[in-house]
């Protein structure tokens, strides 16, 4: 393949910045701030070339550079233990972690965010986020085998939300399902305070041999540098910096033309064409084109590798002739990958490409300078040590104090009336936006392709089966409650890595690693970055208690349009291992006469829960969280799983057990006899605490009959507490809580099922 | 995209055979499944044929030659992205001429199943009458749903009773049967409405039709997906012939048993 014909511009050419150093150059209308410029200036010992800006104002953004959060992320290198690293292949900082699940099988995983292009372009900014987290998982050498996507919208009822759930869930569908990947799982949330900025979460799977870990790096001199997929245009130019790494504003102009376009046929035969790619052992170093595309992709490689590569950049095959040479290494346009190939490979690289009818091209080569030179047309346009673009960006230590409003907050309990009718109560509850089915959405995605789902929505956790000969799998839980994190950040992170603990662990797989992805307001609010920093702590904090180690993940700041921020939410997932997938565990019952058991305790704890969020409440502190409590019920839920102890299991969060048992017996539709007398009286409350508290380390189970003993001994000798509030019961449908309320599963059905028809449907 | 790419056999090319069950008595049938740019459910269904006892081998869209297949499988996804019109590039595949014509060949006809895309590809080859358009409520729909059998006497629905109900996957955007009057009187009248949906309509396609056959029943296409109702615990919720465990719904395993007693005679 040969260059389109050269297109001529004033080139702004190394030495013609050498010999203009007064020209102006727009870098503030490309995101970079004055000492920022000035550091440019002093990097190069002269003015930056037009294309040389454009690199270092994508690189050095927030979103790449991560130089806000840099100095906070740390801990989550510093409190990793070396029984945490045990399983832990590849950690932060490449693409994605990758971990060990035995039999020389390994899974990478991350969640990353693509909020601001969804609410710009709510179809193709969902779509490409898909799209930029299954490049991910391709680049570290391995075949994606499921997506999740976490979400956040404001009010139900709010006009503008309809768009965004449209075009959003759409993009997902769309762009997921026509890639092949089941979709196994995710959250649907509504709340006001995300109205002018959603949050669209995208978590990917993929699974290859320990022997097939790719990374992202340029090594061996000589060695030829090739971009290929989809054609590069004029999409998502400064995506990173002015759409990413800003807020919302609503004087400043759309930035609609910030958006990427997708292309899901293109990144489907990308996927196919890189396994062959891979199995045919043809590349050296691979990365994909995500955030700053050409400019990260060629950075990376060489700071990552020997340090050195040239490139010439009218090799590039675009879509648009127009582009100009700082538009060309801007340019987010998807579907694209780089690769470092030696000269004996390339014949087999370009026959592969041929049996894809992928179009590649050929940019130049791998150099042992030290320097990362880019040529226009034979002309050097760039002429940098590439660590300064992609690795040493500024960093700094933004200033945060903890928010004057926190005390008041704090002290403002729930204390609104009880309501007497329980009956209401659990069907508002279960109607009520956050809490009712989510089939509406989850309808519109594939979760069978590739046939290895034995779990999905809405089971606790996401399971897919690796190895088709033993059963081996993984299991997969995202969770964040920001209202609990608004009342206490260091509290709010770690409760939502408890909460996806021990959903992994209720569908019966052993809790291994983290990911997380960090959705904030702008951290030049020093309030908003206390409320990080606090995040980070907590969160790197009850990592190391739990023993799991963040692999990888995403921080995206700026969340807020106007003065207002997000509520702090840390999206975190997490993955867990099965032997046999066979062995998972529903959330739901379905045998008659099987005995129905809480485990743990309940207290008074209405504080952000998801029944004062119905009546309008925010205020006092998020529900008390015991670490060594929730490794110990993990334990117990995986050890039942393991020895077939429990039939259904679901654990108990948000709407506590009043959601808890709602959903279990409308999981297949079977109801069940429930007492809360013992209950109350064992842990001091009333029947509605029980049924609405959001109390931790708690989880309903379905014991057989002939399981009851060997269960309770199990418990007792770890001296958990446990207690038996019921009975499955599938002559009478319906879930009937004795002394308070009879409800027909029908009647809980269509509470539970009508919320988003009525709104979206 | 080159179209060089469309010709040219390839490193990897078609894979060898998949997976073999030495004690199956069916395991001498080979089912070929045909793989496209854009394919999604190709190795689903290798997976389906191995476990109903076949062997299976992949088929490359741009090669010429069946490699002496049994019957072909056309899987689900979109090929070329169904940019243009589900099915619409595919049908120009060289792989697709071999299949036309050998499908076309009366009582010695190769048996074709086409699931999903590949009822979409079968339509757009004229090897089936009628054509699939976006769902009457424009969204992709994935749900476990019901059917009828209502023809058990195809090659791929001998296994089934007449009339049985079965329940297998539904997945797709594009999945609305239409046809003119006088074509679906004539499909009723031949016989050739295969498959029915029950408990609900789930796309407007015509007259709940499901599936449909070609006049000699090698013939015969389907939107909902029972190659992935084929293993246990990867399978729906539910299953019309009864009580099952967890994502233990099999009912879609009769399709490819079928094909396979059929050609071992």
């Amino acid at each position: 393949m040969t260059a389109e014909t050269t297109r001529t511009f004033n080139i702004d050419t190394v030495a013609n910045a050498e010999a203009t150093p007064g020209h102006a150059l727009p870098w503030a209308e490309l995101g970079l701030k004055d000492n920022e410029y000035q550091r440019v200036e002093e990097i190069l010992g002269r003015r930056p070339t037009g294309a040389e800006l454009a690199m270092y104002s994508v690189m050095w953004s927030e979103h790449c550079s991560y130089k806000s959060s840099k100095v906070h992320l740390r801990q989550f290198g510093e409190k990793v233990t070396d029984a945490m690293k045990e399983h832990l292949l590849v950690g932060i900082g490449e693409n994605a972690g990758v971990v060990d699940i035995g039999d020389g099988w390994a899974v990478t995983f991350k969640v990353e965010s693509h909020n601001h292009p969804s609410f710009v372009e709510p179809y193709q900014g969902a779509a490409t986020g898909v799209g930029g987290i299954v490049r991910d998982i391709i680049s570290m050498g391995a075949r994606p085998v499921a997506v999740m996507d976490p979400l956040r919208f404001g009010a139900i009822d709010h006009p503008d939300t309809a768009r965004l759930v449209h075009g959003i869930v759409a993009g997902i569908g769309g762009y997921g399902n026509s890639l092949g990947l089941p979709n196994i799982g995710g959250e649907v949330v509504f709340d006001s305070v995300y109205q002018g900025n959603p949050l669209v979460n995208a978590l990917a799977v993929g699974v290859l041999r320990h022997e097939d870990i790719r990374l992202a790096n340029a090594s061996g001199a000589g060695n030829r540098v090739v971009l290929f997929g989809a054609r590069t245009g004029g999409d998502g130019i400064g995506g990173a910096s002015v759409l990413a790494s800003e807020s919302f504003d609503s004087s400043k102009p759309s930035k609609r033309p910030a958006v990427q376009v997708g292309d899901p046929f293109a990144e489907k035969v990308l996927i196919e064409c890189c396994l062959e790619l891979f199995k045919a052992s043809v590349v050296e170093g691979i990365q994909d084109l995500g955030a700053a595309g050409i400019s990260c992709a060629t950075s990376e490689l060489a700071s990552n590798g020997d340090g050195g590569m040239h490139v010439e950049l009218t090799n590039v095959l675009l879509r648009d002739p127009s582009l100009t040479p700082g538009e060309i290494l801007m340019s987010e346009s998807q579907e694209r990958m780089m690769a470092v190939v030696t000269p004996g490979n390339v014949a087999d690289f370009e026959a592969i490409m041929d049996k894809w009818a992928v179009e590649y091209s050929w940019l130049g080569e791998v150099t042992d300078t030290g320097r990362l030179v880019i040529e226009w047309d034979g002309e050097k346009i760039v002429d940098v040590d590439p660590r300064t673009v992609a690795h040493e960006g500024p960093v700094y230590e933004r200033p945060y104090h903890r928010p004057e409003w926190l005390d008041r907050v704090q002290a403002d309990g729930f204390a609104a009336d009880r309501p007497t009718d329980l009956r209401a109560a659990v069907l508002e509850l279960m109607a009520s936006p956050n809490m009712c089915s989510k089939d509406w959405v989850t309808d519109q995605y594939d979760r069978y392709v590739q046939g290895n789902t034995a779990l999905a929505m809405p089971d606790d956790a996401g399971v897919v089966r690796v190895d088709e000969e033993t059963g081996l799998g993984v299991a997969i839980s995202t969770d964040a409650n920001g209202r609990y994190s608004y009342l206490n950040p260091y509290e709010g992170a770690r409760l939502a890595l408890a909460e996806a603990y021990r959903n992994v662990a209720t569908s019966g797989a052993e809790p291994l690693a983290v990911t997380d992805c960090l959705n904030f307001g702008s951290p030049e609010d020093p309030e908003v970055m206390w409320q990080f920093a606090e995040t980070v702590r907590g969160l790197a904090d009850a990592c190391q208690e739990l023993g799991v180690p963040v692999t990888g993940g995403n921080v995206s700041l700026y969340n807020q349009t106007g003065g207002i921020a997000i509520h702090p939410t840390p999206v975190v997932g997490v993955l867990g291992v099965f032997d046999d997938v066979a062995r998972r565990t529903p959330s739901g019952w379905r045998e008659d006469g099987q005995a129905v058991y809480l485990l743990g305790t309940t207290a008074d704890e209405l504080d952000g829960s998801e029944w004062a969020n119905l009546r309008g409440h925010l205020g006092g502190q998020p529900p008390a969280l015991d670490l060594a409590a929730e490794k110990t019920l993990a334990a117990i839920l995986v050890n039942c799983s393991r020895d077939g102890m429990i039939d259904g299991a679901h654990d108990l969060s948000e709407g506590g057990l009043a959601a808890g048992l709602s959903e279990m017996a409308l999981r297949f539709g079977v109801g069940a006899r429930i007492g809360l007398d013992e209950l109350c009286e064992r842990d001091g409350i009333d029947a509605f605490t029980a049924l609405f508290s959001e109390s931790q380390a708690r989880a309903v189970v379905a014991v057989p009959r002939s399981e009851e003993v060997r269960f309770n001994d199990m418990c007792t000798a770890r001296n958990f507490p446990t207690i038996r509030i019921g009975v499955v019961d599938t002559e009478n449908r319906a879930l009937d809580v004795q002394g308070y309320f009879n409800l027909p599963i029908d009647q809980l059905r269509e509470a539970h099922e009508g919320t988003l028809p009525k709104h979206f449907g | 995209m080159t179209a060089a790419g469309l010709e040219t056999p390839l490193i990897g090319g078609p894979q060898p055979v998949a997976s073999n069950n030495d004690d199956s008595p069916l395991n001498g049938v080979t089912v070929g499944v045909v793989t496209f740019p854009g394919s999604l459910d190709d190795r689903d269904a290798v997976r389906a044929v191995r476990l109903a006892g076949g062997s299976a081998i992949h088929l490359w869209h741009g090669d010429h030659d069946l490699r002496n297949v049994d019957a072909v499988i056309i899987p689900g996804g979109f090929s070329y992205g169904d940019y243009l019109r589900a099915g619409a590039i595919s049908r120009f595949a060289p792989l697709m001429e071999q299949i036309t014509s050998a499908a076309s060949g009366g009582a010695d006809a190769l048996p074709v199943l086409g699931i999903c895309n590949g009822f979409q590809v079968l339509t757009e080859a004229h090897l089936l009458p009628g054509s699939m358009i976006k769902n009457n409520h424009l969204h992709f729909i994935c749900r476990d749903q019901r059917l009828r059998v209502e023809n058990a006497g195809t090659f791929w629905t001998s296994d089934y009773g007449q009339d049985e109900e079965i329940v297998i996957p539904l997945k797709n955007q594009d999945g609305q049967f239409v046809a003119d009057n006088r074509t679906l009187d004539e499909l009723e009248g031949e016989g050739r409405v295969v498959f029915r949906y029950v408990d609900g309509n789930p796309n407007g396609s015509r007259r709940d039709i499901a599936g449909i056959s070609n006049a000699a029943g090698n013939v015969v296409g389907l939107m909902p997906h029972p190659e992935h109702a084929v293993e246990a615990g990867f399978g729906p919720d539910s299953s019309a012939r009864g009580e099952v465990g967890v994502r233990g719904g099999t009912d879609g395993l009769g399709i490819f048993t079928s094909v396979l007693k059929k050609l071992v005679g």
